[in-house]
């Protein structure tokens, strides 16, 4: 294990809300947000531009009330960019000088370079190589793409540029594939063009099992995500040890403020955890795994509840 | 309008040439590639002799480099680089940020392409890997509509080639990990989709279940036609339904946009394929080649024979085709 004493603490970031949600619900979830004991709070639609509940303005606006509660602003842009229209308003995003911008697709980084900007975890950062050449461009910090291991951390930290911070997904449904088609309005035998934004009835997402009913996945509009939460928790310990500037947690319809809670309470030695993580298991919506993370299948689960003391 | 074609053997490079591609698209016997399949692919004597052969009848050869090498690793995929450029390959298709940067350095002579798998759907995207990379090409993903190619197309700076007919991927390539998730193993990390490795057949008192790292993807009553477990095509339940959840066992196959992908400006169309065997290639590349014969001499008059419609039928996924996401209804 090598000293960390050089470097920041670990902090506490809170990812983008991945679902559809109505504005109140939005509302009052960062309200939480700004009394919660995150650092980080990332800001905006990352995964369907019909979803309209919130305007850009209204994302300005949760953003200042979170800067003014002391916390740091992300905003986050969209993973699959195709028509004009969404092109349109990702420039504005990144033309705003006010808040840090995390690109979620080349296109993004793209219109960032030559400004500090940050990629996500569906931008493809698989060696050191890639990180370097984003570096040069301006990248600050980056977010390991979910199905990569401690061990390839561990490598890219010993080679990751100066001035370039890393960030992990700690807890959340995995996201894992992007589409063309709306599998929630498919699943409601809509078209796409005329969705009705129905996934806004799915806040966690709408859950796919299989024949043998085991909760496998989740559809969120075009992305396909876990149903099971991936928790690395009980990795915090590695995580420090590797330099881990950032761990974040990933929005869930229910009792995220639980959640970080527990996270934080972890973090500053005040609870165990594998004991968290029991109490995590519980406010999932179908359950925990943390397979990648280990090498294993994804939805493998290494850690399993009731394991601690 | 180029014709490009694969080839996971030289039998098949020698089908695809001999049948009327205008480019065959190859890739190294290993995990360098996004078909990393037991007995499939090419050693570096192999791949000598395809391009002596592929030259001798005027054929350009492409080799695939477009997985995602991790650091631990990435040493084997530029000697992959090194030893493409010493082929003299006419283009290299790369995905991941870190090989394009070795490749553009280390030969700055070498043709890029940027492979599917590099997800770039929007012509911001495209603008960055000419940028830095000086691609020539891109690949789109199976996402865009017919009037999204046309308008990445007007705007971007690289020429545009998209897949035409073969297996549909329905998730942007490059960023779906759902074959991870089941079984460790992803086309960015290991080079194939829902791997052989992972795949159990197993005989109940119904009939036959397939499963993919232990999930069950298919459930096959008794005489049912059985097909491979590839994960996105599975049947699952969603509330009280029970259904193609993601996707239908279905093909690409794109031939009536023809018309419109010339009028479109896109320079060259793809057939799917490099797992299948010379007979496929053979066929496939000679129907497209007789369809795009067709719409040279009189592009007014084209409409897909229904003589090659069957032909190709003959070959797809589950015998349908569809329009894919070209085709705006089906998103």
């Amino acid at each position: 294990m090598t000293a960390t004493t050089n470097r920041p603490a670990l902090r506490l970031s809170l990812g983008p809300i991945s679902y559809y949600w109505a504005k109140e619900k939005v509302d009052d979830f960062y309200a939480m947000a700004a009394d919660a004991p995150v650092d980080i709070v990332y800001l905006g639609e990352t995964i369907c531009a019909k979803r309209n509940q919130l305007r850009f303005e209204d994302w300005l606006a949760i953003g200042e009330r979170l800067e003014a509660a002391g916390k740091e602003v992300v905003l986050s842009t969209l993973a699959l960019l195709e028509a004009e229209s969404e092109l349109i308003r990702l420039r504005s995003i990144c033309d705003n000088d006010r808040w840090l911008v995390e690109a979620n697709d080349m296109g993004a980084v793209h219109l960032l370079q030559g400004r500090p900007f940050a990629v996500g975890h569906s931008v493809n950062v698989y060696n050191d190589r890639t990180l370097a050449l984003l570096a040069r461009q301006g990248c600050k910090r980056w977010v390991l793409p979910v199905e990569l291991t401690h061990e390839t951390l561990a490598e890219m930290q010993q080679a990751r540029p100066d001035g370039v911070e890393t960030e992990v997904l700690g807890y959340g449904r995995l996201p894992l594939a992007y589409s063309a088609r709306c599998f929630t309005a498919r699943a409601r035998n809509l078209p796409k063009d005329d969705c009705q934004g129905v996934c806004i009835d799915d806040p966690d997402g709408l859950v796919v099992s299989t024949q043998d009913d085991n909760r496998f996945l989740a559809l969120n509009g075009i992305q396909t995500q876990s149903a099971r939460t991936m928790n690395l928790l009980p990795e915090l310990g590695r995580m420090r040890a590797l330099g881990v500037d950032i761990l974040r947690i990933s929005p869930q319809a229910n009792r995220t403020d639980q959640v970080i809670d527990l996270f934080h309470r972890v973090m500053t030695g005040e609870l165990d955890p594998l004991d968290a993580s029991d109490r995590l298991a519980q406010l999932m919506p179908t359950g925990p795994c943390d397979g990648y993370w280990h090498g294993a299948a994804g939805m493998d689960v290494q850690f399993r509840a009731g394991q601690a003391a | 309008m180029e014709l490009v074609c694969p080839a996971g053997n030289l039998p098949s490079l020698k089908a695809a040439v001999d049948n009327g591609a205008n480019a065959v698209y190859t890739g190294f016997r290993d995990d360098t590639n996004a078909r990393h399949f037991a007995g499939l692919n090419f050693t570096p004597a192999k791949l000598t002799e395809g391009v002596r052969y592929a030259r001798r009848k005027g054929v350009r050869l492409f080799i695939a480099l477009n997985t995602y090498p991790q650091p631990g690793g990435f040493s084997r995929w530029q000697q992959a680089v090194d030893r493409a450029a010493d082929l003299g390959v006419d283009a290299l298709i790369a995905a991941d940020i870190g090989v394009l940067d070795y490749a553009a350095q280390r030969h700055p002579g070498l043709n890029l392409h940027l492979s599917v798998q590099g997800s770039a759907t929007n012509y911001e995207a495209l603008k960055f890997y000419r940028d830095h990379f000086g691609v020539r090409r891109a690949v789109l993903p199976r996402v865009l509509s017919m009037s999204q190619i046309r308008h990445v197309v007007e705007h971007s700076p690289v020429e545009i080639e998209v897949f035409a007919f073969g297996s549909l991927c329905v998730m942007v390539e490059g960023r779906c990990i759902l074959s991870s998730y089941a079984t460790g193993r992803s086309p960015n990390t290991y080079g194939a989709c829902s791997p052989a490795s992972h795949v159990e057949w197993r005989e109940t008192s119904n009939g036959l279940d397939t499963r993919l790292g232990g999930v069950l993807i298919q459930r096959h009553p008794k005489g049912e036609n059985v097909g491979y477990p590839t994960l996105c095509k599975g049947t699952f339940r969603v509330g009280d339904n029970t259904y193609h959840a993601i996707e239908d066992p279905t093909s690409l196959n794109a031939m009536e946009l023809l018309p419109r992908l010339v009028a479109a400006g896109v320079k060259a169309v793809k057939i799917e394929g490099r797992q299948r065997s010379p007979v496929y290639v053979a066929q496939v590349t000679r129907v497209w080649r007789q369809a795009l014969d067709a719409f040279e001499r009189a592009p007014e008059d084209f409409r897909p024979r229904p003589e090659w419609t069957a032909e190709l039928g003959k070959v797809s996924e589950g015998a349908q085709t569809t329009l894919g996401a070209y085709h705006r209804p089906w998103q």
